[in-house]
């Protein structure tokens, strides 16, 4: 079997492995480097589920193959905040009930953190707008809207 | 499900994807993946070899070429969708991007994938045709231009030939051209049940050209020719647009889907029809 030899940055810390070129990303960090906070629901780019941040940007990493980020900077939830030091959204989900079950949660917490880099005080509708492509089965969305703007509004009050 | 085994090559320029292609005939060129993994991804197709083409640093410009743009094949659809140039000289894409798929997909997808794919269903095959762009592909031998027309042949069809690959959209200058697009679809992103891109030309008041591009409804992006005659010739009225509604859903054959069957479809590009092209004549101004 062919492999290719990888190098990544995932949440700061360098890796190098050897992967078969069908190897997901999400795969590759869930059991190649077991970072299992990265959650896979539809695997084909459908729910948001394995939404991480691939050099600056959110990326599906059911839809990337791990040698395609040979190279590149990885952020995924577990490099986010802790329990003890949460990221102002987590902080603002846990607060405001953002969610249930737990299973789209990385996924709309790194597509918000992209929303809020970009945009510190997003409208209802920029929110709606960005999380359309992240699925909720439990929530409603509402309180996941309300999560949004409350970090944003932490973030703000938090920020230089 | 997880995709099926490949081989794996990584170009570093256009003359090495060239190669490769020519060298591999069973290979397929891999660009933002956000179409083609998911298949991959459901087995629906099985590519033996992967040409990785996101390393070519030099194709991924949106640049002015005369009074119009030159789109290289891996802009990513973040990229056209903020362009200011595309914003100003393609108005028509810049609307059609506030219905193309969810943000995280739009930061790897690419315009060149996305025509390659030819999704039936597609917004920015319908967006090329409405306004001329020409595509230009190359391979070993050479490189050939295409215009978007004679692009699209089927469902996930191009007349891309083995061995080429689509390395540049030209989309030429918008001139006095009104121009709308709009499309229905279950949930803003999602794939649309029925889309519309027009674009118009007014002359002393009267229509000189029209184009009426569907999507969504048949095998491929395709003008819809009893619409735009309907409107050629004439002022642009209530009574041309209602012409032209009822030619464009006679003009259609839809299938029927989980999503919408037949009649609404059809129902649908006549909405879409009176909307486009009224949008388009008032901004001929």
């Amino acid at each position: 079997m062919e492999r290719e030899t990888i190098s990544v940055t995932v949440n700061g810390r360098a890796y190098e492995r050897a992967v078969e070129p069908r190897r997901l990303l999400s795969d590759f960090l869930r059991e190649d480097l077991r970072l299992t906070g990265t959650h896979v629901g539809c695997e084909h780019g459908v729910c948001g589920s394995c939404t991480v941040m691939m050099d600056g940007v959110t990326a599906r990493s059911c839809l990337t193959f791990a040698v395609m980020a040979d190279g590149a900077d990885i952020e995924t939830i577990e490099g986010l905040g802790t329990v003890d030091a949460m990221h102002p959204v987590q902080q603002a989900f846990w607060e405001k009930h953002g969610l249930q079950c737990g299973f789209c949660t990385p996924g709309m917490l790194m597509t918000a953190v992209e929303l809020l880099k970009a945009n510190p005080d997003p409208s209802v509708d920029d929110i709606r707008d960005t999380i359309s492509g992240n699925l909720c089965r439990c929530t409603g969305y509402q309180t996941i809207v309300e999560s949004i703007q409350h970090a944003a509004k932490l973030m703000r009050e938090d920020g230089p | 499900m997880k995709p099926a085994r490949f081989r794996y090559l990584r170009a570093e320029s256009v003359d090495d994807a060239l190669q490769a292609l020519a060298d591999n005939p069973d290979a397929q060129i891999l660009a933002g993946g956000q179409s083609l993994i998911a298949m991959m991804n459901l087995r629906l197709v099985k590519p033996a070899c992967l040409i990785d083409i996101n390393r070519i640093w030099n194709i991924g410009y949106i640049d002015e070429e005369g009074d119009g743009v030159a789109i290289g094949t891996l802009a990513r659809h973040n990229d056209v969708k903020h362009s200011p140039l595309i914003r100003e000289r393609c108005p028509l894409l810049t609307e059609a991007y506030e219905s193309i798929a969810h943000h995280t997909v739009r930061n790897r997808g690419t315009l060149g994938g996305n025509l390659c794919h030819a999704d039936p269903s597609s917004e920015a095959p319908a967006v090329m045709i409405a306004v001329g762009a020409t595509l230009e592909l190359m391979s070993v031998h050479g490189k050939r231009e295409v215009g978007a027309e004679d692009f699209f042949l089927g469902t996930y069809e191009t007349a891309r030939r083995q061995g080429e690959m689509l390395t540049e959209i030209r989309i030429p200058g918008r001139g006095a051209d009104g121009w709308a697009f709009a499309e229905i679809s279950n949930r803003h992103g999602d794939f649309a049940i029925a889309v519309i891109a027009t674009t118009l030309r007014l002359a002393n008041g009267r229509c000189e050209v029209a184009r009426v591009v569907a999507s969504g409804v048949g095998e491929h992006a395709a003008r819809l020719k009893p619409a735009e005659d309907a409107l050629i010739g004439r002022p642009i009225d209530d009574a041309r647009i209602d012409a032209a509604a009822a030619a464009a859903a006679g003009a259609v054959d839809p299938h029927s889907d989980s999503h919408a069957d037949a009649a609404y479809r059809r129902d649908a590009i006549a909405a879409l029809t009176r909307r486009t092209v009224s949008r388009a004549a008032e901004r001929c101004g």
